[in-house]
């Protein structure tokens, strides 16, 4: 047997174990998007009162409650309403709302950009600058910049970050006037007048987010650092550079995804205060909203979207990690 | 020893340990010797004897929590230690070089042998990526690695332990070196696979003529290896002086002690006798098991055991007999299977055939279904003693627990038993209230021991339990259990890969490999000729306590 | 290696590493602990009493932080708000604690099928994010003290979960625990004599962690108006209430906001010096 003809078996023999593992990722994936959408669909029936009777008002006849009732479907047993309702979410149908009587799913498309404009823009901002800071902490343990990167970390991910939101407002909007309170995206806002709206809502929501993650490459780095293979790399005398940059970082770089994705993860339900406060039309506001007015099939699609990004997010976290491991790259 | 012309003279270094407190507490003082080039000189010591600590120093490196206090490491007339770190780091990996005890956590596992092994001689242009490739193929051939044109582009886990730490010689001769450290780089192997790496580093440091470094505890290894010997105790030098003086005429009473420590065959042949030093020691009266008329304690028929997990059959048709109150040894590499006998015969993991049978009774499969009684006859010691006791529970509570379960005894009886307990293995009744964190690691054993002491049993099956100890100590855990059986009548199974350490023990020796017994006799027959082919590949694997052993 | 030490206990050895900013953060929270359990007896007035028409007055002698937006004393307010946030977060992190850790452990020392159960359960809770289930469950029920306090503890219950089921993994795979085993000893008996002991050290740094996080999600809430409902108010639903102070000079809402990071803080750099002694990481961030 030729070397090359190993070499082709071997690979074909990766490529296999790493689609089957890439397959099992994406059947838990699966699973738990089922058994999320249970739990969206079982907490949503909890709602009491009739739905019927939220919309009529108190006036409402028995009669006209039972029309919508019919109407809606919603005196079907409950196993039959949610086949229906899981079925038409997989055709893209998310039903329509009771409150405006429009598509929900148009209500999400309409919503979403703004929240993934938020959300995009602040994962540029804080991505890379977390994981900067959280190599350059890791550079000198305990150092003086150490010490300052790790207090000032530990003091952000202690406040609500709704108030670092409100000291931003009171600063930049109630005294110096400079940008806006509130953000309000109209589809037609031109470049300039979006960023200066969202300054401040992606400031407020990326302190937060930069803290965990610098935190948490710090940990990485600091524990890859004290590895027996950073000790010889030492004694064969690598240079500092290139032990934390080669040595370090292509061990940690696993974790490092690992905590990128969780926070991105975060970034999801942070959306929601800020947007709250800020006034921002997305999706966070859309579900406050809905969850107030008791908008059921609006709650359901709301719940979905966000969970299905949660879990594609922690997928692609997974995922990456194994594929970093060279163990399973290159079995033995 | 001439240091005009040497490549490493180390002057009255002295090194302090600083804990998480701030305390500082001298580990390693005065220590003076020097090396030149082609000369091997061997640092031996027990554990915490500091000679890891001196080796890393010649390389003007401390681990974080260490500072040097004071001394000179002079390498070719420089002292490192008045170097700032640049200069250091561009002596280290091109003028000294360093091979770690265990290649497998030094090596990154998340980059290519090859990128690791050339890394410093392109980092330090001494030579380019295509010269230094070609260098390293031929150190690869040089030290005997299989397939070594592409060896390099493999990751460490791809290789065994064996060639790994071969790989890292590779790497550590590739700049020239003219300083080599070598610290402990066979403990984590085998007997069999610890004599091709011996030789080819020795080939090694012979042709290229370097000045070496050997740290290890292991004198019958260091006896093949070093031209001198340094003996340290407690981080102070006990003495210096070349192999042949050290092994045949040693001035210090430590060192004698050391040499004793180490156990010898007692062989019966002609062909392989210890040497004229004859440090041997007393070997308890083997007398023949069958002429003393034991009754059968434990049966073991036709035993065979696979992984649930992927299938491998780890043990084949495996049978053996165990008699009340004689110790069985069972011998064999790594994968021979010795330490999953053990854990099926003491029910951790069932056998897919077979049976087990204690005094006549059958015992079920697995621990979970035996009775209490049955657990309690047969006890299980494990190899690491740190491991197998709960950092939070107090020496009073480790040892009353069997007590208070097996036996329902609990109480003012139960205190004064485990007093009992302790005085059995030679521990003070203090101990009573300690933590194990508070404890050595041979102290540690004797609890193990204690802990199945005190339930009792007819036998107690011993997990390589001195493989991770230091000579000296296994030496008195062996003494000790040899009275324990004299007094008790407790019978052993006692599972080691140190043939030369069971002999002195076991009554009966049964030999195993690949999941089979090669070989089962009473010790005494075993260490007789004719041998069996592979008792005879693990007898002159040994190394023995005198120099030239290597080379034959 | 001298490893003679005196008679001592794992108490004793933390008590001699306290580091000043270590005590500094303790005696902040005994003080607020103090203060909330006291507050019938030290607050100046009763929360809901009005004692002026104007609306965020400065502060005077009566107020000494000044009136909040119907014109009640401030500090009447946060003592009230402190005692009520400490209390609820308080009894939602040990619920969550208890829930967690049993579930956790028994999925660890149980293996198998189980294992897989609960934590593909916990994983598809955790998938959602903690204010969805919260608006869900609210907007369902209302915002009544049972309904927040169960809500909570079962969301926070599935981080404890992963927590503690990580640390008994690592804890299940030693030696002691399979000598235990072999032993004979039962489950209940393993988990709580074998594990436990050794799980209690970083399982009480996690406590302060998850009882960071509660507050900071109830708070949250409050902000948002669906947390606890007036009269009655946690220290989120005070930011809420007095929000336009800012447009008018007062410190109102900030007082609050400033108490919520006053006792994060506190606790997350007591929890970082409790944890670098006991010289381990939590095996879960998050």
């Amino acid at each position: 047997m030729s070397l090359s003809r190993i070499k082709l078996l071997v690979e074909k023999r990766i490529l296999m174990d790493l689609s089957l593992i890439i397959t099992r990722r994406i059947a838990i994936g699966v699973v738990t998007v089922l058994v999320v959408s249970l739990i969206v669909f079982a907490g949503t029936e909890l709602l009491p009162g009739n739905v019927a009777q939220a919309i009529l008002g108190p006036g409402a006849t028995p009669e006209a409650i039972a029309n919508i009732n019919a109407r809606l479907g919603l005196n079907q047993p409950a196993h039959i309403r949610y086949i229906h309702w899981f079925g038409n979410l997989l055709h893209g149908d998310m039903g329509t709302s009771l409150v405006s009587g429009r598509e929900v799913s148009v209500l999400i498309s309409e919503r979403s950009s703004n929240t993934f404009l938020l959300a995009g823009v602040t994962a540029i901002v804080a991505v890379p600058l977390s994981i900067v800071l959280g190599l350059i902490a890791s550079t000198k343990p305990n150092g003086l910049i150490d010490k300052s990167i790790s207090a000032i970390t530990l003091t952000l991910i202690s406040i609500p970050d709704f108030l670092v939101a409100i000291i931003l407002v009171s600063i930049f909007s109630v005294h110096f006037g400079w940008l806006p309170a509130l953000s309000k995206i109209r589809p037609d806002s031109n470049f300039f007048e979006l960023a200066r709206m969202l300054v401040l809502p992606v400031t407020a929501l990326s302190f937060t987010i930069i803290a965990h993650m610098t935190r948490m490459t710090r940990t990485a780095v600091l524990n890859e650092l004290t590895s027996p293979a950073i000790e010889m790399a030492i004694l064969k005398g690598v240079p500092k550079y290139r032990l934390l940059l080669v040595h370090a970082l292509s061990n940690a770089i696993a974790p490092i995804i690992n905590v990128i994705a969780l926070n991105l993860a975060y970034l999801i339900s942070g959306v929601v205060v800020i947007e709250m406060l800020f006034n921002l039309n997305g999706l966070g506001k859309l579900m406050v909203e809905a969850v107030t007015n008791r908008d059921i099939p609006l709650v359901q699609g709301c719940a979905m979207l966000f969970c299905a990004v949660y879990v594609l997010l922690n997928l692609f976290a997974d995922t990456i990690s194994i594929i970093a491991n060279p163990r399973i790259r290159h079995p033995k | 020893m001439n240091s005009d012309n040497a490549i490493l003279q180390v002057q009255d270094l002295c090194i302090d340990a600083i804990d998480r407190h701030g305390k500082t507490i001298s580990i390693v003082s005065n220590i003076n010797f020097s090396v030149v080039a082609g000369q091997v000189i061997s640092l031996i010591g027990e554990s915490g004897s500091g000679k890891t600590t001196i080796s890393l120093a010649t390389m003007g490196y401390t681990h974080p929590s260490c500072k040097i206090r004071k001394g000179k490491v002079i390498l070719q007339g420089e002292d490192l230690l008045s170097l700032d770190l640049s200069q250091v780091q561009s002596k280290r990996g091109s003028d000294i070089a360093y091979i770690a005890q265990s290649a497998a956590a030094a090596f990154n596992r998340a980059l290519t042998i090859g990128a690791q092994v050339t890394e410093i001689t392109v980092l330090k242009g001494l030579m380019t990526r295509q010269q230094a490739n070609k260098h390293a193929v031929s150190l690869y051939k040089q030290l005997d690695l299989p397939n070594p044109e592409t060896i390099g582009e493999l990751y460490p886990h791809q290789v065994s332990g064996g060639q790994l730490q071969r790989l890292m010689a590779a790497m550590a001769m590739m700049c020239k070196p003219k300083l080599l450290i070598m610290d402990e780089p066979t403990t984590a192997l085998d007997v069999t696979t610890q004599i091709e790496v011996l030789q080819a580093f020795k080939r090694l440091i012979r042709e290229q003529n370097v000045a070496a470094i050997y740290v290890s505890h292991d004198l019958a290894v260091v006896a093949q290896m070093a031209d001198d010997i340094l003996v340290l105790n407690n981080g102070k030098m006990v003495e210096l002086q070349s192999t042949q003086n050290i092994l045949n005429s040693p001035e210090k009473e430590y060192t004698r002690m050391l040499m004793e420590a180490v156990p010898q065959l007692q062989l019966s042949s002609t062909s392989h006798q210890s040497s004229t030093t004859n440090i041997d020691m007393q070997d308890s009266d083997h007398d023949d098991p069958e002429e003393r008329c034991l009754t059968n304690l434990l049966t073991v028929s036709n035993i065979t055991a696979t992984y649930s997990s992927n299938g491998t059959v780890v043990l084949k048709d495996v049978s053996l007999k165990v008699k009340m109150g004689e110790t069985i040894g069972i011998i064999g590499g790594s994968g021979s299977g010795k330490t999953t006998l053990g854990r099926v015969i003491s029910g951790l993991m069932p056998p897919s055939k077979g049976q087990i049978e204690l005094q006549g009774r059958v015992l079920k499969n697995t621990y979970k279904q035996r009775s209490l009684d049955d657990l309690r006859q047969i006890q299980f010691v494990f190899q690491m003693a740190e491991s197998a006791l709960n950092p939070r529970h107090r020496i009073r509570q480790i040892l009353g627990r069997p007590l208070e379960f097996y036996l329902s005894m609990t109480g003012k009886a139960a205190e004064e038993r485990i007093i009992e307990l302790l005085d059995l293995v030679e521990l003070p009744a203090n101990f009573i209230d300690r933590f194990p964190r508070e404890l050595s690691g041979g102290q540690l054993q004797r609890i193990n021991f204690a802990r199945a002491l005190a339930a009792e049993p007819k036998l107690i099956i011993c997990d390589e339990i001195t493989s991770a100890l230091d000579t000296l100590v296994s030496k008195a855990i062996i003494e000790l259990l040899i009275n324990l059986q004299q007094c008790l009548g407790i019978a052993y199974i006692f599972i080691s890969h140190d043939l030369s350490r069971v002999a002195k023990l076991a009554d009966s020796i049964a030999v195993m490999r690949y999941g089979e017994i090669v070989e089962f006799n009473s010790t005494d027959k075993i260490l007789e000729p004719p041998y069996h082919e592979y008792t005879e590949l693990l007898l002159n694997s040994i190394p023995r306590l005198r120099t030239g052993w290597l080379e034959e | 290696m001298t490893k003679m030490q005196a008679k001592s206990g794992p108490f004793r050895d933390l008590l001699q590493n306290l580091t000043p900013t270590a005590i500094i953060c303790l005696l902040i929270l005994i003080g607020l602990i103090l203060l909330a359990i006291l507050a019938p007896w030290i607050s100046p007035h009763m929360p809901t009493k009005i004692l002026t028409n104007e609306s965020y007055q400065l502060s005077s002698d009566t107020m000494l932080l000044g009136g909040d937006y119907l014109g009640r004393d401030m500090v009447s307010r946060l003592i009230y708000a402190l005692r009520i946030t400490l209390g609820v977060t308080f009894i939602v992190t040990v619920l969550a604690f208890f829930i967690g850790c049993l579930m956790g452990f028994l999925a660890a020392v149980l293996g198998g099928i189980w294992d897989t159960v609960l934590s593909r359960v916990v994983d598809a809770l955790i998938a959602l994010p903690a204010i969805m289930i919260a608006l869900i469950v609210i907007g369902a029920l209302g915002s009544s003290l049972p309904v927040l306090i169960v809500t909570l503890a079962i969301i926070d219950s599935t981080r404890v979960f992963r927590v503690a089921r990580a640390l008994a993994m690592n804890i299940v795979v030693s030696d002691f625990v399979e000598a235990a085993r072999v032993r004979g000893e039962d489950l209940k008996w393993i988990m709580w004599h074998e594990i436990m002991p050794n799980a209690l050290g970083p399982l009480a740094a996690e406590f302060g962690i998850r009882f960071t996080y509660a507050i900071l999600f109830m708070s949250a809430l409050g902000f948002l108006g669906l947390g606890i409902q007036p009269p009655h108010a946690d220290l989120g639903l005070l930011i809420r209430e007095n929000m336009q102070g800012l447009l008018f000079g007062s410190y109102a809402p900030l007082y609050p906001a400033l108490l919520i990071s006053l006792i994060t803080i506190s606790i997350n750099i007591f929890v970082d010096w409790y944890l670098q002694q006991l010289d381990t990481a939590l095996p879960n961030e998050f």
